[in-house]
């Protein structure tokens, strides 16, 4: 069974988000980086960059392909996880702590809204394995 | 839902991701894809290769119609018990499959061909070995294991049936033996050492779970990639299919030229090809910054576009991203990939990227 915490917001193409002070912190979900495998490669959006909710944003390439990670939310990129560079596997063995991705500062904090919780994430997980 | 090997379940019960493949449902990684690599490269790991189709020859004409049907001449196998590598050609000389063929006793052959080619190859054969006296025999009813790695022949041996685990012992490479409805050829896919092993279908998940319990790890599709891919052995589908030539997909050297009276399927168009020149060169590539080469990346040199990768991946052994590719005569060794709308350097280097565990080619 993938792990869902239950204090993060998520969103159904299977990005996390940990929200602090109207800053948010994304990744991909435990789902996520074992259905792609082994991460070999990750590429991450420019700090400073203006993300709309749903735009493309980076990229997970693992041995077997590779996948586009959507911004979950609309903001302003202030932070982004450079260890990745070297160590794009932290995403593998700790998608929710080391695996971290980049950091938003939200536009509108109540657009959190807009996202499933982790019961409604479950939710998805149990329906797209029928 | 495709068709399952005799091993089907011991891959769900050794917790295997499975993926469709040529029409199987076959292990992709049985969690992670390069712990299996490395496993093979330092150790031993082993692979479920039933889905390839085992075709037996026979008849008093196979020789003659093996030396017709085939670019590589199984006259080569000089004795009982040897193997060759060889591509099958139609008439424009475009490659129909790749295949191993193995010389048996009494002027029998054992062919291993692609999983997905199968049923096509089968039907090809069948019809250009009319006038032969030849008979070809599929034979479904047979598994398949590679176990492949520096350990493996060590590990393997004590399990096989003790009649053939004595012959494979002395075992050449590229040579095979048979007892008893097994058969194991010094052969694999992967660059290192090893057996594939041949057996009835219904001992295999036996044997599967004997070497499992020996310390081999079970190796799913994702791993036999990258270990060919870093071998520099090509892959049927992406780096060759019928509409290119042996010439321009690196696999000249497994065409015999000589001798010259020997007339087989291909030949005429091969010999025109040659004299033409032109033809495009089939290359290594290592991706000089990081990202991945996957297959069908555009290729530049300059603003000129030279060709595209016909296969290509992460390498474990050189944590880089290294492909094979087809590209135009003269475009250098200095080329550009497009990857997602942006142009990165790679360098034209000469396969095998790496062997037994250490990177043969400059970083």
């Amino acid at each position: 069974m993938n792990k869902v915490p239950v204090e993060l917001r998520y969103n159904e193409s299977h990005e996390w988000v940990r929200e602090e002070d109207g800053v948010a912190t994304v990744g991909i979900t435990d789902h996520a980086q074992e259905l792609l495998g082994d991460l070999v490669f990750v590429e991450l959006p420019e700090p400073g960059a203006n993300l709309e909710a749903g735009a493309e944003c980076a990229v997970v390439e693992s041995v077997k392909a590779a996948s586009d990670v959507y911004a979950p939310l609309k903001g302003e990129v202030v932070e982004v996880n450079s260890e990745l560079a070297d160590a794009p596997e932290s995403i593998n063995s700790d998608p929710y702590g080391q695996g971290w991705m980049f950091k938003i500062r939200l536009s509108d904090r109540r657009d959190l809204e807009n996202l499933l919780d982790a019961e409604e994430y479950a939710d998805l997980l149990a329906s797209e394995e029928d | 839902m495709g068709l399952q090997t005799p091993l089907f379940e011991s891959h769900q019960r050794m917790g295997a991701r499975i993926v469709p493949f040529g029409g199987w449902d076959m292990p992709l990684h049985y969690g992670s894809q390069v712990e299996e690599h490395h496993a093979v490269r330092r150790d031993s790991g082993m692979f479920d290769v039933s889905h390839m189709m085992v075709l037996d020859a026979a008849g008093n004409e196979t020789r003659e119609f093996l030396r017709y049907l085939l670019a590589n001449d199984v006259d080569r196998l000089d004795a009982p018990g040897r193997a060759l590598y060889s591509c099958m050609l139609n008439d424009a000389a475009g490659v129909l499959d790749d295949l191993i063929v193995y010389r048996r006793a009494e002027g029998e052959y054992r062919l291993v061909v692609n999983a997905a080619t199968s049923e096509k190859d089968l039907a090809w054969m069948r019809a250009r070995a009319a006038g032969f006296a030849v008979e070809i025999r599929p034979r479904p009813e047979l598994g398949m294991i590679a176990i492949q790695g520096p350990a493996a022949r060590a590990k393997v041996l004590p399990l096989l049936p003790p009649e053939l685990g004595n012959r494979a012992r002395a075992l050449k490479p590229f040579h095979a033996a048979e007892a008893q409805g097994w058969f194991a050829a010094r052969t694999g896919y992967t660059g290192e050492d090893g057996f594939e092993v041949i057996l009835p279908g219904d001992q295999a998940a036996e044997f599967w779970d004997a070497l499992a319990q020996s310390g081999v790890l079970p190796c799913g599709l994702g791993a036999r990639d990258t270990l060919r891919l870093e071998a520099g052995m090509n892959l049927y589908g992406a780096d060759m299919d019928e509409t290119v030539s042996p010439l321009e997909s690196g696999l000249g050297w497994t065409i015999a030229w000589q001798p010259e009276d020997r007339a087989f399927i291909g030949r005429e168009k091969l010999e025109e090809q040659r004299q033409a020149g032109g033809l495009r060169r089939f290359v290594g590539l290592l991706l000089e910054v990081p990202g991945v080469l996957r297959s069908h990346q555009k290729l530049f040199s300059g603003e000129r576009y030279v060709g595209e990768t016909t296969s290509g991946g992460f390498s474990p052994t050189l944590e880089r991203s290294i492909a094979l590719a087809r590209v135009a005569p003269g475009s250098g060794d200095r080329l550009q990939v497009e990857i997602r709308g942006r142009r990165l350097p790679v360098r034209v280097v000469k396969p095998p990227f790496a062997r037994h565990g250490e990177p043969s080619i400059e970083l």
